[in-house]
């Protein structure tokens, strides 16, 4: 579903992905891992054509990302921060991505589920972070795509939204999308994830399942596991 | 692009710059009618205002709205949108807001002075259009050094430099070269200069239309020859449209290779 081949690129002098290989053919949770600056951002950007790689190409279904539009259609992104035009109120939100994108009446029980109801009047600038990081996940959730990426999902939430959360990520599983999840929260990746890529300078590490990752280390925990990969390569 | 123009314009509708503007020059046309009492004579006084104003509001607006719509865009950039839509759909968004505010601003007041009955309607008509140009130029040529420029403040340091480069010094430098080079015949390259710089052109297009060229001398005789027939008109406008087309191919270009 998503190919990647030999991507590179750098901002300025700064080489940000040196050659990254990554085949997704499966449905399921992939967990994309790796310390600050690594690439991660960069990479689920280039897959959405935000970021225009240096080098290399990315397949979305058999189809070239370069110079299209339409394959996105069949991506759903939750960006990393939720920034959104400040003048406007949730309800307007959430319309005015339906119009551009296509109806779709999820919506209802997404904001259900998470208890915005109080705030689809208000504006989006008076929103606190958390309240902010909802209404992002219904936009995200509230259309059907086969590929969903989540960038840092669980930023600003409460115990009770990261459950939901969890619940809506498992269902969505369950209807055998591909989803690709870049957290720092090693719990919930170890909680929630199928198979773990690991990015360390640009490059893919690691790839497969937890339990491997853990053999590989031979630790038994899996965020001792992550660590181990990080002091082993910059001590 | 329909729908992105769509949701910039009502974004700009409900923001209270443009009311703002819209205000401002409500107030200007009410002022100047008031104080000249006479159409044609408000029309002269508008069109230096409008000349020297209506670059930088077009300047400054474009410039804010970009680096604040910043957010909207990256939005809208993971949606199935192609990115010249969503940029040209902003531009558009901003320039046709900003052209509204003038046209209603300085319109209402000189009609209900009872612009339809005077024969300056023409007159007015022509600064209306030239306004309408400049804020579609300087919208543009803001939206291009906003693109290229990631830092907010050395984008808006630039867009400032710009406009005041084209109101202020291009003409200076321009005189300069006149005084210079007095000694050659100078009506050709005179021509020439005033034709790339839009705000300069504009000014000699709406001077010459209000029949006051005598107050340019020499150079007035031979500008009226030229911009006084429609060969010049057209050649002017189609100028200003080169103005406007060359910043949004560039828009076009430079937004496809930006990296968000």
């Amino acid at each position: 579903m998503v190919e990647i081949t030999d991507l590179y690129k750098s901002f300025g002098k700064n080489k940000v992905l040196n050659g990254i290989n990554l085949n997704i053919n499966k449905g399921g949770i992939f967990a994309v891992l790796g310390p600050n600056g690594s690439g991660k951002t960069t990479i689920i950007k280039s897959i959405l054509g935000m970021v225009i790689p240096d080098s290399g190409s990315i397949k979305v279904f058999e189809t070239s990302v370069k110079k299209n539009s339409e394959y996105r259609h069949k991506i759903d992104y939750l960006p990393q921060i939720a920034n959104f035009p400040s003048n406007l109120k949730v309800s307007e939100l959430i319309k005015m991505i339906k119009d551009l994108r296509g109806q779709t009446n999820a919506d209802q029980d997404l904001i259900k589920t998470f208890k915005i109801e109080p705030f689809l009047n208000k504006k989006l600038g008076t929103l606190s972070g958390g309240t902010k990081q909802k209404v992002n996940i219904v936009l995200t959730f509230m259309f059907d795509s086969p590929i969903i990426i989540l960038d840092e999902p669980t930023t600003g939430l409460d115990p009770i939204s990261l459950i939901r959360l969890k619940e809506l990520i498992h269902a969505e599983r369950a209807k055998g999308k591909t989803i690709l999840i870049t957290s720092h929260i090693m719990s919930f990746v170890e909680e929630v994830a199928d198979e773990i890529v690991f990015i360390l300078e640009g490059k893919i590490y690691f790839k497969g399942s937890i339990s491997e990752l853990k053999n590989k280390t031979q630790e038994q925990d899996f965020e001792h596991a992550i660590a181990n990969i990080l002091t082993e390569n910059h001590a | 692009m329909l729908k992105i123009l769509k949701y910039s314009f009502f974004d700009l509708m409900r923001s209270s710059w443009s009311y703002v503007y819209f205000a401002f020059y409500l107030l200007l046309g009410i002022v100047l009618l008031f104080l000249n009492n006479d159409l044609s004579k408000a029309v002269i006084t508008l069109m230096n205002v409008i000349i020297v104003l209506v670059p930088l509001i077009g300047t400054v607006f474009g410039v804010m709205y970009y680096y604040n719509s910043k957010e909207f865009t990256e939005l809208l950039l993971a949606q199935p949108l192609k990115r010249s839509s969503i940029f040209l759909g902003q531009y558009l968004g901003v320039a046709i807001s900003l052209s509204m505010s003038l046209i209603l601003g300085l319109g209402l007041p000189f009609i209900a002075y009872g612009l339809f009955k005077s024969s300056a309607i023409w007159d007015f008509s022509l600064l209306l259009i030239t306004g309408v140009f400049l804020t579609f130029i300087f919208c543009a040529l803001a939206f291009n050094i906003a693109l290229s420029n990631e830092n907010k403040i050395k984008g808006f340091g630039y867009a400032i430099l710009m406009w005041l480069f084209l109101a202020i010094i291009y003409d200076g430098l321009f005189l300069m070269s006149l005084i210079l080079f007095e000694d050659y015949p100078l009506d050709k390259l005179s021509l020439v200069g005033t034709m790339l710089n839009p705000i300069d052109l504009s000014r000699t297009l709406i001077l010459l239309k209000l029949d006051i060229s005598a107050l340019l001398g020499y150079t007035g005789a031979v500008f009226k020859q030229f911009f006084g027939t429609s060969f010049g008109l057209i050649i002017s406008f189609l100028m200003l449209s080169i103005w406007v087309i060359l910043p949004v191919l560039r828009i076009v270009f430079k937004s496809r290779k930006k990296d968000f």
